[in-house]
């Protein structure tokens, strides 16, 4: 692919390279959920890279692939995933397992989900930090407990938390609690599934500015996925659109707003209905998402796009680099 | 009694009186209750035709709201009128007319929807019981007639809730509850479930059966983005931890907040503008935490997070009051 060539030219800013990546639900021999279909995409040291789709369109996938841990029957069937933060760069989807315990937090920090949940409701928040550290073979616990707590100082919670259990805490208090533990290890990456999904709007605002300072304070790079463009307005400083497992468009933050390339990144800004602009422009875009068991050829957006025409139900198109770190997957640009 | 009047000088269609709503809440497993006051002394009148967002936080009673507003839930202390009547005291024929006139439409259509019943059955069993049918080509003609007003295909009738995506599903709630031909429809974050690039569709259809019926609408969300959309023209009426906090035209509230709360809430909405968001200032608050509805604080609700707060704030509670055309605000600062 041409693409990636052109993307690695800047590669001693690169801090992860996803190459060609193709995973796939494996259901039995013939059904293969194509949930990551051919992406590559360079992650550079210091920017917020976010993410930006529906439901199913493969960016949750994504993110559990780089810390290669797509739950089965979720399998990494192909491309490379290279680590830059080592010296020499390494393919995350074949060091031996020994190496991924060394990768996992230590250089890279996932937020999934819903992860407030995953706190132990019976295990106070201090042991959540020590229990972690330990898992990574850090053994001294004084140690641990100051880093803790100059973490919870940067999320701005009290140290006394520390002493507290989870169900003490409030939904916003648990999420910066799992932010605090994701830079335990003092990660350079740090990927976020939809960290402020289930928080109201004024908690989510609090932790968007968290993070803002905390990628200055730190040095973090970060990975952003969410389903609301809108938010990426206020915190991504580039983004890549997914659709049906495919990016499909990749630009600088202000780009993809005022100057959207792809059909269906245009047709996602118009959906967005805002307590800005003209509501009367705000439309749908027709048609569903296609199979991703058997996908038809060409382009997978075709079916719902306003421009497509002969080419675009029988080629798929490739992405392609319009300049100014500008990339999109669209004929109209050929 | 009734603050709260919109435009309309037509009677109300529904009209609450001080309606509170207290959950019995167990403390822990041996310990006794306590109260937790989800809708706390909500006075408001809603008329025939309009269309009102229900906005707020989770948690902050507009649910529990809307399941009053239709009669769902019978309030603790107050009244709800219908035209007038009071609904808890009605006659079984006027229950039945009220049932009838007043319908919801749930978040979840997947829970919504009797997964073991083909949609023909779901939507056959409210035309059999109001006798809306005489036999059975009338209900056939009338459900292929409610699918394509929802813009299903007549397929869809013989299929069961589990083959049918978000979407289909909400479409056949949304046939289900206007197939009674009712007065006024609640739907209660209709669109949570469903793909952004869908949403604004379901929201047309809904605004469409609006205008086709002359439906009142009440669009209960927390995303204020998709009440302006849905109520552009009507009104929008705001609520903090069971209290009533700001009512007025949707597209002057969105512009030019006045309660305290509205405003900070406004501030921190995300916009589809990366200029705009670096640009625009957040209204500071003391606490970002949310007042706890079992032990709320006195007097303001809002107060141990306003910047503004007074003595006053922290004594007395603030009653909605008009401060403008159509404006109310349960604010001490606002409207002296």
């Amino acid at each position: 692919m041409s693409h990636e060539k052109l993307q690695s030219h800047s590669s001693s800013n690169t801090l992860l390279s996803i190459e060609d990546l193709r995973v796939e639900y494996v259901l039995s021999e013939v059904l293969r959920v194509k949930a990551v279909n051919k992406v590559s995409l360079n992650v550079y040291k210091g920017e917020v890279l976010g993410i930006v789709g529906e439901s199913g369109c493969g960016k949750s996938t994504l993110a559990y692939s780089i810390l290669r841990l797509v739950p089965p029957p979720g399998r990494i069937v192909g491309g490379r995933i290279i680590y830059y933060g080592w010296n020499p760069p390494k393919d995350i989807t074949s060091i031996p397992e020994r190496e991924i315990r060394k990768y996992r937090w230590r250089e890279v920090s996932l937020i999934a989900q819903a992860a407030q949940s995953t706190l132990n409701p019976i295990m106070r928040i201090g042991e959540h930090f020590i229990d972690t550290a330990f898992a990574h073979g850090e053994k001294n616990k004084e140690r641990i407990i100051e880093t803790a707590k100059k973490l919870l100082n940067y999320v701005m919670l009290d140290e006394g938390i520390l002493d507290r259990y989870p169900h003490e805490l409030s939904g916003g208090m648990k999420q910066r609690v799992i932010i605090a533990l994701s830079l335990l290890l003092n990660p350079k990456l740090l990927i976020l599934d939809e960290p402020t999904s289930a928080l109201d709007l004024i908690t989510q605002k609090c932790i968007l500015n968290m993070l803002n300072r905390l990628k200055q304070e730190l040095n973090l790079t970060m990975i952003f996925i969410t389903h609301d463009l809108s938010i990426l307005a206020e915190i991504a400083t580039r983004i890549a659109v997914m659709y049906a497992g495919k990016i499909v468009e990749i630009a600088p933050v202000d780009n993809i707003f005022y100057d959207p390339k792809h059909p269906y990144t245009i047709g996602l800004i118009n959906a967005i209905p805002s307590i800005v602009g003209d509501v009367h422009k705000v439309k749908s875009i027709p048609g569903i998402v296609p199979d991703l068991i058997s996908p038809p050829p060409g382009c997978l957006f075709a079916n719902r796009c306003p421009y497509a025409s002969d080419i675009c139900k029988k080629v798929d198109p490739p992405l392609k680099d319009l300049g100014g770190g500008r990339y999109v997957a669209c004929h109209r640009y050929d | 009694m009734s603050h709260a009047t919109g435009t309309t000088s037509s009677t109300p269609l529904i009209t609450l009186q001080d309606v509170s709503v207290v959950y019995k809440v167990r403390r822990s497993f041996f310990g006794g209750t306590v109260d937790l006051r989800a809708v706390d002394g909500v006075s408001l009148d809603i008329f025939p035709g309009e269309v009102v967002a229900l906005v707020g936080e989770s948690g902050c009673g507009k649910t529990t709201l809307g399941k009053v507003i239709v009669a769902l839930l019978r309030p603790t202390t107050g009244k709800v009128l219908y035209k007038g009547k009071d609904v808890w005291s009605l006659s079984k024929n006027e229950w039945k007319n009220v049932r009838r006139n007043l319908q919801i439409i749930h978040q979840n259509p997947y829970d919504a929807l009797n997964p073991t019943k083909r949609v023909f059955q779901i939507l056959s069993i409210p035309l059999k019981e109001y006798k809306l049918v005489k036999n059975s080509s009338q209900l056939r003609d009338r459900i292929y007639e409610l699918l394509e007003m929802v813009g299903l295909r007549p397929e869809i009738a013989e299929k069961y809730p589990h083959q049918l995506s978000g979407g289909q599903l909400q479409r056949v709630a949304i046939a289900r509850a206007i197939s009674l031909h009712p007065e006024l429809i609640v739907a209660d974050e209709p669109v949570s479930m469903i793909d952004v690039s869908l949403r604004i569709d379901i929201l047309d259809l809904l605004l469409k059966l609006r205008h086709e019926f002359n439906l009142a609408s009440i669009f209960i969300t927390h995303d204020l983005g998709l009440a302006r959309y849905y109520a552009y023209e009507g009104r929008i009426v705001v609520m903090y931890v069971g209290n009533i906090v700001e009512i007025g035209p949707t597209e002057e509230v969105i512009r030019n907040p006045l309660h305290p709360y509205t405003q900070a809430l406004l501030s921190v909405v995300p916009v589809p503008n990366p200029k705009l968001a670096r640009e625009r200032k957040e209204i500071p608050l003391r606490s970002i935490e949310i007042a706890n509805a079992i032990a709320p604080p006195s007097g303001c609700k809002f107060h141990p997070r306003c910047i503004y707060a007074t003595d006053k704030c922290r004594k007395v509670r603030p009653r909605l009051v008009k401060v403008g055309n159509d404006r109310w605000i349960a604010c001490h600062l606002v409207g002296k």
